[in-house]
């Protein structure tokens, strides 16, 4: 196939930035968009050129590293899928592909399409855990949990933290990606004792990060790679109602 | 010379022995004693998490953007423990014993009974995070079944179980960065190691973002930086895994042990064509209820649904009835490559094999199959755009883990004192064979339950007079760093390193994969040598190294490879006999499987840089508790 490419190029923080238009043929249908992206590179650097820098690592849909708003769509135009998992084949010959980085205040740009999501990492360090210590643990069967309250836990704790929530919403809401670590650790009672002050210190987190608020547009949930589900910050706002209640 | 400071008594209490023997470092003092780790995985993750709780002064390192992004969050199938849980004969001894047969007897016993043992508060601190395995009715945990055992003693949280433990481990490191007790530096890359007094007393780092080069010193230095796997160009290992932190700590005189022994995975999905950049793994869980096959008839091509019962070779359940498909990981890959060599692949390439679920779907239901597999299911068939509930998966083997690495004593202290090398950057547990879901067991028991007390006795031994960054060895080392990184920013070439490192891969997996003989590695190391030698003749990093230039990180772990390769290739043609992974074709039974040599060569192969020629140290393996025996899963 060939393809017409539009990539987002920016030298660092402080420049503007601006579309560059990358002409590929050759592509086949069995690659995947990053390794689409890796040809055009050893073709960049053979002409001298700077590569493209986007994240990636596991490319298996696991680590979250992978972002790209591709045609405006986070992770690309399939449901369920992250960047890492799209394949060519699921676009035609002659196709324009405009490719972006994450668009969110709180996750400024680093370099062309590789953005900073750290404030991620501060939300989770704010609440997103249970304290106990190494060697603090009781028998792990002396703890019960009923099969469906721990798949639920399991649906919300399947959020790999790639933002693609925040880069979706008109908003840059992070409510998806909060709400899915407290409904993992609400739906357990290992996470009842610290219930209500996690919920708070993580949402106080997220307000200082600068992300907007959810007007239940529900465009993250669409684009999760995950497909965490909506229900999460129902439960989210109904726990951040009982900790303010207490 | 090399001493493994076993500790004394009988198996079951060498570990309390040790624990009580070792010096203790009062909590009041822990303030003032920093640790750097390197790497955020599950080893680096629980490790730091750990030692911060006690108090220690930690600061922590990663090349990734998140200590949550680490290759660890990719494991999928589960993780090892002798819980005994199903009432199915399982013990500590047992988990002991079935790792150290699956490794072929090439590991150290005292090692791998403290694994079964740390193995129970593993889960129990799992558990306790959070981390939400799977369960059964009554709410109590689910178990099932790996490879090279006959009891179910895994746990797993779907197919994610990486993930759900690497989440747990992260969610402790981040609640000791939000008390102030770590200091995290992500996008961090670790380049040197510096050695002060024979001691390692820091490290030199590249900010990946800056390209400021950073010095930092510490009374001890912890490497979980992962495995090597990635030398082979293609692996199921995430993109960035690379062996530059412990080939760096090898160039600083740190020991490299057994670094042959490679795990080639039997289901991952097969290469597509020249333009692939990785290999998917399809877990090991899936053989607790896919059937390995392959056409009776050589060159058959009907499709894989129009063959007859009776015209497929379920080879495993044929050759090893007593284990079937569930035999270990080196078992299974060499028997679908014989299947292979003798023409009876299936798919485009014809090297691949099938893993049927027709029979689980017949039994068990579409939902219940799809509950166990479903993710695994879908990244099939997204890769590959074939639904497996309809026909069945082609898998092929790849290279997925090592079990070599830095060598460490029974403390994971190398040979360097203050160095701790931790989860798959050592070499300690696995011996010559990983078996399945043990890695996670191995990188958690290190992180969570051995480095804290083995730092405290490190600490609490030695004097360590205080140090800075401005002592000329520090100066010296960051010196190196700075000028190999001109080197390969001024080199003047036009091609990635990614070019030159697919060119290695395809070496190796020729050469040093999974068979191995003489003349091969002969000429493996003559190949490697001029494929160096090319690298450094046609390297271009453009842009440059003040900024994100993942050009240059790549072109620094390719040259470190580069390296790495021939001392594989060396150990691999030194070790003249087969054992677990390590298949030397001259050195195999009538039938095709692994001939040990125990008279020659039951030890750990541990490598000396020296500049020239790598000086080899072998460290004796004793066997007193399990007795050495050709293995047999028939
Ligand atoms: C696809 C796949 C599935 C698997 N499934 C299973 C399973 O089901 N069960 C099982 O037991 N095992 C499994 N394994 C093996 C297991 O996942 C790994 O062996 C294990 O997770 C390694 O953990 P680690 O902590 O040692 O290192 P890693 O998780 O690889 O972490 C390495 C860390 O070191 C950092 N690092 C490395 N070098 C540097 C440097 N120079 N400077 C700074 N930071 C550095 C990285 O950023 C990272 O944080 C699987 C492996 C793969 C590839
Ligand atoms: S909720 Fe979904 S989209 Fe948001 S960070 Fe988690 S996985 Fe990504
Ligand atoms: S690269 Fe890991 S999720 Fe895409």
């Amino acid at each position: 196939m060939k393809l017409n490419l539009k990539i987002w190029r920016q030298k660092g923080p402080n420049d503007s930035g601006k579309l560059v238009d990358y002409p590929v043929d050759d592509v086949s249908p069995d690659m995947s968009f990053l390794e689409m992206l890796d040809i055009l590179n050893l073709k960049l650097v053979h002409d001298g050129v700077e590569a493209i820098e986007f994240d990636h690592d596991c490319r298996e849909g696991i680590c979250g590293s992978c972002s790209l708003n591709i045609n405006g769509n986070p992770h690309g135009p399939d449901t369920g899928t992250a960047t890492c998992q799209l394949h060519m084949r699921r676009f035609k010959d002659g196709d324009t592909i405009v490719v972006e980085p994450w668009r969110a205040k709180a996750f400024p740009i680093i370099k062309d399409l590789t953005t900073d999501r750290k404030a991620f990492d501060r939300i989770i360090a704010a609440g997103g855990f249970v304290s106990v210590n190494t060697g603090n643990a009781v028998e792990a069967n002396a703890i019960l949990i009923p099969k469906h309250n721990s798949e639920k836990a399991m649906d919300a704790a399947a959020c790999i933290g790639c933002g693609a929530c925040v880069a979706s919403c008109k908003n840059s809401s992070a409510m998806l990606f909060v709400s899915a670590k407290v409904a993992h650790l609400a739906y357990l009672p290992q996470g009842n004792p610290e219930r209500k002050m996690r919920v708070r210190n993580m949402v106080a987190q997220m307000d200082e990060e600068g992300f907007g608020s959810c007007s239940n547009t529900g465009a993250c949930e669409a684009a999760c790679p995950k497909e965490i589900k909506l229900e999460n910050i129902a439960m989210l706002n109904r726990e951040m109602l009982k900790a303010l209640c207490d | 010379m090399l001493d493994s400071k076993i500790p004394s008594g009988s198996i079951e209490s060498k570990w309390d022995n040790r624990k009580f023997e070792n010096k203790l470092v009062n909590p009041a003092n822990r303030r003032k004693h920093s640790v750097i780790v390197v790497g955020t995985g599950l080893a680096g993750g629980a490790a730091a998490a750990s030692l911060a709780e006690m108090g220690y002064n930690v600061k922590v390192f990663t090349y990734h953007e998140s200590p949550r992004r680490a290759h660890s969050i990719a494991a999928q199938g589960g993780i090892n423990a002798a819980k005994s849980y199903q009432n199915d004969g399982d013990s500590v001894k047992r988990l002991f014993y079935d790792t150290i047969k699956g490794g072929d007897f090439r590991a150290r016993e005292a090692n791998v009974y403290r694994l079964a043992q740390v193995s129970l508060n593993i889960i129990d601190q799992c558990v306790a995070q959070g981390v939400p395995f799977a369960r059964e009715y009554g709410g109590t945990l689910s178990n099932r079944s790996f490879g090279g055992a006959q009891v179910s003693r895994t746990f797993y949280a779907r197919g994610q179980t990486g993930q759900q433990l690497l989440l747990g481990a992260y969610s402790a490191l981040m609640r000791q960065v939000g008390e102030k007790a770590i200091e995290l530096f992500p996008r961090h890359e670790m380049l040197d190691l510096v050695v002060v007094d024979g001691k390692a007393r820091g490290i030199i780092t590249r900010d990946l973002v800056s390209g400021e080069i950073s010095s930092y010193s510490a009374d001890a230095v912890i490497l979980a930086t992962g495995g090597y796997g990635n030398v082979f160009y293609l692996s199921t290992n995430a993109k960035a895994s690379n062996c530059t932190a412990a080939w760096r700590a090898y160039k600083r005189g740190a020991y490299m042990a057994n670094p042959c022994y490679t795990q080639i995975h039997p289901t991952c999905i097969p290469v597509s064509g020249e333009h692939q950049s990785k290999l998917t793994l399809m877990s090991e869980s899936l053989r607790n209820d896919g059937r390995v096959w392959v056409p009776k008839k050589q060159g058959d091509t009907r499709r894989p649904n129009e063959i007859p019962e009776d015209e497929r070779d379920y080879f495993l359940e044929r050759i090893y009835p007593a284990f079937g498909n569930l035999v270990p990981r080196d078992v299974a890959s060499r028997a679908a490559k014989r299947m292979c060599d003798e023409g009876k692949g299936v798919g485009e390439s014809k090297l691949a094999v099938y893993l049927d679920f027709k029979t689980a779907i017949e039994r068990l239901g579409e939902k219940e199959v799809s509950e166990k597999y479903g993710n695994l299911f879908q990244m099939y068939d997204k890769i590959t755009d074939e639904n497996p509930y309809k026909i069945p998966m082609r898998i092929y083997p790849a290279v997925h883990y090592v079990m070599g690495g830095l060598w460490v004593d029974y403390n994971l202290m190398s040979n360097i004192p203050g160095l701790f090398v931790l989860g798959e950057a050592n070499f300690s547990d696995h011996g010559a064979n990983r078996l399945g879901a043990s890695a996670l067991m191995q990188g958690l028991a290190d992180g969570y339950f051995i480095a804290p007390y083995s730092i405290g006795n490190y600490i609490g031994g030695e004097k360590l007079p205080k140090l800075d960054t401005s002592h000329d060895v520090f100066k010296a080392t960051r010196n190196d760093v700075d000028l190999r990184i001109q080197k390969m920013m001024s080199n003047k070439g036009n091609q990635s390193a990614d070019a030159l490192h697919r060119k290695l891969g395809k070496i190796m997996w020729d050469k040093c994969g999974m068979s191995r003989d003489e003349a091969g590695l002969k000429q493996g190391i003559s190949d490697i040598k001029n494929t160096r030698e090319e690298f450094w003749n046609v390297l271009k990093v453009p842009g440059n190294s003040k900024d994100l230039n993942s050009e240059l990180e790549k072109a620094g772990r390719v040259a470190d490879f580069m390296e790495l390769a021939e001392l594989m290739c060396v150990d691999a043609l030194e070790r003249k006999e087969s054992c677990g992974g390590h298949f030397r074709e001259e050195m195999q039974t009538p039938e095709g499987e692994t001939l040990r040599d125990d008279k020659n060569f039951s030890h750990v192969a541990a490598w000396e840089f020296t500049g020239g020629n790598p000086k080899l140290h072998k460290e004796p393996l004793q066997f007193d508790v399990v007795h050495q025996a050709q293995r047999n899963y028939k």
